[in-house]
């Protein structure tokens, strides 16, 4: 990913800060420019919470190869605690530790190391709780 | 009243057991275990470095601070595995946490010590009333060359330390440096991994420094061994805290608690400040606390603390350091290690 668009996405995914439309309060994530639900143009930042379960699951044994390292690893929908759903991969959870409804947080992680010569992509990932 | 108002640690899930790696380069496991007085070390999962682990341990340290993070002046992020050659470390830990943008920031070097330094200039900010907050962190995930004795110890992991005059729940009483010119580890530019000057890193380097700072805090706090509850010297091993802490006068029960290497090894700049952290998760309000670090090259950093009242109210915020040793390890095999660690040539993608 090139600079300038990881610096534009730094709020979402350092921060997980959404959009909240302020005529419906609906709220989108990643945000958007328009509301899909009332056409609305004006949002305001809300915050998501980080706990969450596991909507559904999937394990990657083929992954693309900057994540050749980490297979085979599992990419969640999450759906968080305020109802707001988002994709991302799991941490260091083997694949059997990852059911339908596992709870799980989010957690901040390096997504992208390659290539060498671009900057390193930081960002969300889940990790299931424990217990 | 000026101190730590929040801490967290973080504590990776991945372990290497001594064994494991001493199979590999033929070397006799038991000896090492003896010799290093440790079992397993921690190691960063792939998608960790120090900017993840800063992250992980400031959040939980803001949450016991229990302050906004814009209130935060200063963050500095001590450690001699920045991911970036250029570029700042504390950068990205500031937006992550939601520090700043009105805030300074700097990442700190001094081989393991650099926690340390980073918590004390956090600290002097704060007293000299510059800002109402400072953020200090401690954290890496250390190298050391394929076979060689580093690797049985070089571990990952971190602590943060939010220091304020509000909230405050260990003041710090008294602080004390102690820094020469003694070349006992090194890495040049360009080099994979460092280089130690092996015996030389003991009685010249490590115990001169710890010895002469931790004596020099008690001389000009007026404190004995016998009036603190906890300990903690700088853990490049299991050996080394124990007889430099013997060599002070503190019996082993001082020493237990924030004696963290058997379980974690060395985390460098997290290591004392780990160690620190374990203390903070059990102590009890008016105990005294003895923080010495060691950065090769050669310098240590010591705090004298006293917890306060608060203390007990913050410890059960996150999880505790004996927890995270504890809880939900994964031991890899070597070559999994290797991997993780970036010691395997790969096809660039």
């Amino acid at each position: 990913m090139i600079s300038p668009r990881y610096h534009r996405e730094i709020p979402q995914r350092y921060r997980l800060e959404a959009g909240r439309c302020e005529d419906c309060g609906e709220i989108h994530f990643p945000p958007r420019f328009v509301c899909r639900k009332c056409g609305g143009k004006r949002f305001a930042i809300e915050v998501l919470p980080r706990r969450g379960k596991v909507l559904t699951h999937t394990t990657i044994w083929i992954p693309p190869a900057p994540f050749e390292i980490q297979k085979p690893y599992v990419v969640a929908i999450v759906e968080l605690e305020n109802g707001v759903r988002l994709t991302c991969m799991v941490a260091e959870a083997p694949p059997d530790e990852v059911r339908i409804g596992t709870p799980v947080e989010l957690i901040f992680r390096r997504l992208q190391a390659q290539p060498v010569w671009e900057v390193l992509q930081y960002g969300y990932k889940a990790r299931v709780l424990a217990g | 009243m000026y101190g730590i108002a929040g801490y967290g640690a973080y504590v990776p899930r991945y372990r290497i057991q001594v064994e494991t790696i001493a199979e590999q380069w033929g070397a006799d496991a038991a000896a090492y275990r003896t010799g290093l007085l440790l079992s397993e070390k921690t190691v960063p999962g792939p998608d960790e470095d120090t900017i993840t682990i800063s992250v992980a341990a400031g959040r939980d340290a803001i949450a016991r601070a229990g302050i906004d993070p814009r209130e935060i002046g200063a963050c500095y992020i001590g450690s001699e595995s920045h991911p970036y050659a250029v570029k700042p470390s504390g950068t990205v830990v500031i937006d992550a946490l939601g520090i700043g943008p009105d805030c300074h920031v700097a990442d700190f070097e001094f081989a393991c010590k650099a926690g340390t330094e980073a918590m004390y200039v956090a600290y002097s900010h704060v007293k000299a009333g510059e800002m109402k907050y400072a953020l200090g962190v401690g954290a890496d995930t250390s190298q050391g060359a394929p076979g060689d004795a580093l690797e049985y110890t070089a571990s990952a992991g971190g602590a943060a330390y939010v220091m304020g005059g509000d909230n405050v729940v260990a003041e710090i009483l008294h602080t004390y440096s102690y820094t020469s010119d003694t070349p006992d580890f090194w890495r040049r530019e360009g080099e994979h991994y460092p280089r130690h000057a092996g015996r030389f890193t003991g009685d010249p380097a490590y115990f001169h420094h710890v010895l002469s700072s931790a004596q020099g805090i008690l001389e000009r706090s007026g404190l004995k061994p016998a009036d603190f509850r906890h300990a903690v010297f700088h853990m490049p091993n299991g050996k080394f805290p124990l007889r430099a802490g013997k060599l002070c006068g503190f019996k082993p029960e001082q020493l237990e608690q924030g004696w963290v290497v058997n379980l974690m090894g060395n985390t460098y700049s997290g290591s004392s400040p780990t160690g620190l952290a374990s203390c903070l998760d059990v102590a009890v309000p008016g105990d005294l606390i003895l923080v010495t670090s060691f950065g090769s090259g050669a310098g240590s950093d010591s705090f004298v603390l006293r917890a306060t009242d608060r203390l007990p109210t913050v410890q059960k915020l996150a999880p505790s350091v004996r927890d995270q040793l504890v809880d939900r390890r994964i031991n890899l095999t070597y070559g999994k290690y290797v991997a993780y660690r970036g010691k395997i040539r790969m096809n660039e993608s």
